[in-house]
């Protein structure tokens, strides 16, 4: 048992500390920071950066222009990469999509849209929920009619991150009625400038469009654009859902909110002295850290047992449902610490180029707004109900 | 012992639920993103001529009513249909501390404010005051006669719709000293005095209030110079309650939202009401909001007693409901899932509204560490 990093793996900490300091543009640590939304173009500027350094897809092997990391390498990465307040890397060609092409995707597939995906030239987003397919995902009722050289796809996807941004979507549909609902589910790409798909934003409760809806109608989609065979999209699926993923505890982000947490707690005030320094805000501070300290370990000991080959199963349903817990606690312990000031509307102030000043101190502006985005951390990628019953059937057998 | 309201209560609360129900429909609540006042004249005209206004006002002061559970009433009410309609800062902050603390020439303005002709708002939160009631750095000095304010209050509710803006202001002490605290009645266009005007996450509108040697004459002082602070104090245990009831009426309709919602939606063959795990979290929010119905009628029912009595029910019945408001705000926004998150369903804007109930008049932390003082300790 030795809970320091080998030395190998300090170097490698070290030369990403100081990539971050060297080519993270200010400008964007910046707004991270104050929680402002980032523009398209902000992701895409990070992405290349990243791309150009070979470190935006850790998690591809080398064959694939990836970086090859291990669980521990991609760790430190992550980590790091919160620590500067980095942007985050999109998730839905790098950690999603990419893994499944190159696990079941043709090589025509894999040569053709990987590149595309590490050089920003396909913008992917995720067709997965629906209006009556959520938590239930094999409910999908989205068709797609096998005719000729194309398929015919007519339906509704929901909650698509992101999607007014993307040019590409990647889409569970119906190919089979037969059998089990698991059975008849297909892995399609299509094109989202297809004649048939309309977008329609979606205003989330803290005023921001992040998800969208995507309408089918009559989209012809080239049967080259399936993905592995016909009916097997399920399982596809699933590799996607519990392919390891090593940052689902949000270490970093929990992390990176406490720190701002308590720079918050320090400046306001509270009867004449710190807020920090009264002892109930305190002690749900510590509450926190003392969790968060224990579950960056349970983290750890996921992430070694993967570099060392083993995949999580159900443990990262139990990182995922620890982890949410505990950032949604920090953010809504932010927002009581910034008092009256998480009352004000603050979306303008907090728009790209506004010049609009924050009402109250600057970090007050994004307190409740984060909190109230971040209520999806325990809904989207699988509810942490449906975690729990992961939980209770795979590693309790119940 | 009775905990059934009175006829002429029961009669009020029947009326204005359903005024409030026909008034608040999906087309109103989107002209309400665009008013500038942050509220409806029309529905703020409705409420003053079926007397909703006037039940916050005791006899003496023009009103029909006044107490507690009237308060408690009017606010449960426009809770379950989150109004946004500004009651608590005209009529209980506003009108409350005139009828308190003004001289008879003041008081006329409670008849305008009773009958629906004039907007309140009170000035009272500072940038570094957090929720500590007598931390004022506003100062007041004498000219002559007259008053010259200097300072700056922070998320005034209503600020930008009020004809006159109560400003409480220091003539004299330390920035915390609770004896020194004075009260002021400025115009909304008084010179010297600017807002910026925003919305908020709740819906309606407030303003930081930034004057800077605004001149006033001696009839703007409210009460007695540098003894204001008492008054405030009971004014503001009255507009906890009005909040705390208000809250209630949110938690029902959450409620009432999520257990519909509960029974219809399906998801594995069957609605996700049947699945165990959300029953049981769902009984335990309806258990938490008995909870908070009850610390409502403790409040409502000791509001008027003596200081020492009523503060430790205001710092109990606060506490608890904001402990209990983010149960059920965050609890129902994930039984619902994704459509929880939008804006657009009806569960948003009264989810919001309620969260943010913990942020005026102090939050669940403040009235732990105060009801430690005044009970505990």
């Amino acid at each position: 048992m030795d809970l320091n990093y080998t030395d190998e793996q300090k170097a490698f900490r070290d030369e990403v500390r100081s990539f971050l300091a060297e080519k993270l543009p200010s400008r964007l640590s910046d707004k991270v920071k104050r929680g402002q939304t980032l523009t398209k173009a902000d992701h895409e500027k990070w992405h290349a950066i990243l791309n150009e350094k070979g470190w935006l897809a850790g998690n591809w092997p080398k064959k694939f222009g990836g970086a090859g990391w291990n669980a521990v390498e991609r760790h430190i990465f992550e980590d790091e990469m919160t620590k500067a307040s980095a942007p985050r890397i999109l998730p839905f060609g790098l950690a999603m999509l990419g893994p499944v092409l190159q696990q079941f995707g043709s090589k025509e597939q894999q040569e053709h849209y990987l590149p595309r995906i590490l050089n920003g030239d396909d913008w992917w987003c995720q067709g997965y929920s629906e209006p009556g397919a959520g938590s239930d995902l094999a409910s999908v009722r989205t068709t797609a009619e096998r005719n000729d050289d194309h398929y015919i796809v007519n339906g509704q996807k929901t909650w698509t991150t992101l999607g007014q941004h993307a040019n590409m979507i990647f889409c569970l549909v119906r190919t089979s009625k037969e059998g089990k609902p698991q059975e008849g589910i297909s892995f399609l790409l299509i094109d989202m400038d297809s004649p048939g798909i309309k977008v329609r934003p979606i205003i989330l409760i803290d005023g921001e469009p992040e998800v969208n809806e995507v309408f089918f109608d009559d989209v012809k989609v080239p049967v080259e654009n399936l993905v592995g065979e016909e009916n097997k999209g399920w399982t596809y699926a699933k590799y996607l859902l519990t392919h390891e993923r090593t940052n689902i505890a949000g270490v970093g982000f929990a992390n990176a909110g406490l720190e701002n947490l308590k720079r918050i707690a320090r400046a306001e005030q509270a009867s004449g002295r710190p807020l920090i320094e009264n002892p109930h805000f305190a002690a749900r501070i510590a509450r926190l850290e003392i969790d968060l300290m224990a579950m960056s370990t349970t983290n750890l000991r996921v992430v070694s047992k993967a570099a060392a080959g083993q995949a999580p199963g159900a443990e990262s349903s139990m990182l995922k449902i620890k982890g949410t817990i505990i950032r949604q606690e920090i953010n809504a312990l932010t927002r009581s610490a910034v008092g009256p000031y998480a009352m004000p509307f603050a979306s303008e102030a907090l728009e790209d180029g506004s010049n609009q000043q924050p009402v109250g101190p600057d970090y007050a502006a994004s307190a409740t707004a984060q909190y109230l985005n971040n209520r999806k951390l325990s809904i989207y990628g699988g509810s942490n109900e449906v975690q729990r019953t992961i939980i209770s059937k795979a590693i309790l057998e119940l | 012992m009775n905990f059934e309201l009175t006829e002429e209560r029961q009669m009020l609360q029947d009326g204005l639920r359903r005024f409030l129900r026909d008034t608040y429909t999906p087309a109103l609540r989107a002209e309400l993103t665009e008013a500038e006042s942050g509220f409806s004249a029309d529905v703020w005209n409705g409420l003053a001529e079926m007397g909703v206004i006037g039940a916050l006002f005791s006899e003496d002061d023009g009103g029909f009513a006044g107490a507690g559970f009237d308060i408690a009433l009017v606010f449960e009410e426009l809770g379950r249909v989150g109004a946004v309609d500004p009651l608590l800062d005209t009529a209980i902050l506003g009108g409350g501390l005139i009828a308190a603390l003004g001289n008879d020439d003041q008081k006329q303005m409670i008849a305008d404010t009773i009958a629906g002709t004039t907007q309140l708002a009170f000035a009272h939160s500072e940038p570094s005051s957090r929720y500590d009631m007598s931390r004022v750095e506003t100062n007041a000095t004498r000219d002559g006669d007259s008053h010259v304010l200097n300072g700056r209050k922070s998320v005034v509710v209503n600020a930008p719709a009020a004809d006159h803006i109560l400003v409480s202001a220091r003539s004299s002490g330390d920035a915390a000293a609770k004896s020194g605290i004075s009260l002021f009645l400025v115009p909304a266009d008084a010179p010297a005095m600017s807002l910026r005007s925003y919305p908020l996450v709740s819906g309606g509108r407030a303003a930081e209030v930034l004057l800077e040697d605004v001149k006033l004459g001696a009839d703007a002082l409210i009460g007695p110079e540098g003894a204001a602070y008492d008054e405030i104090t009971r004014i503001h245990a009255r507009a906890t309650l009005a909040i705390s009831a208000e809250a209630l009426g949110l938690m029902e309709s959450i409620r009432e939202l999520t257990t519909d919602y509960l029974k219809t939606r399906k998801q594995f063959g069957k609605p996700i009401g049947k699945f165990q795990a959300l029953q049981h979290r769902m009984a335990d929010v309806l258990i938490e909001i008995e909870q908070a119905r009850s610390a409502v009628i403790n409040l409502a029912g000791h509001v008027d007693e003596p200081t020492d009595i009523r503060d430790k029910h205001v710092s109990a019945t606060k506490n608890l409901i904001g402990n209990v408001a983010k149960l059920v705000a965050e609890e129902s926004i994930q039984m619902h899932g994704g459509i929880g998150m939008t804006d657009e369903y009806e569960l948003g804007h009264l989810a919001k509204r309620l969260i943010m109930v913990d942020h005026r008049f102090g939050d669940a932390i403040h009235h732990l560490e105060r009801f430690i003082a005044l009970a505990v300790a």
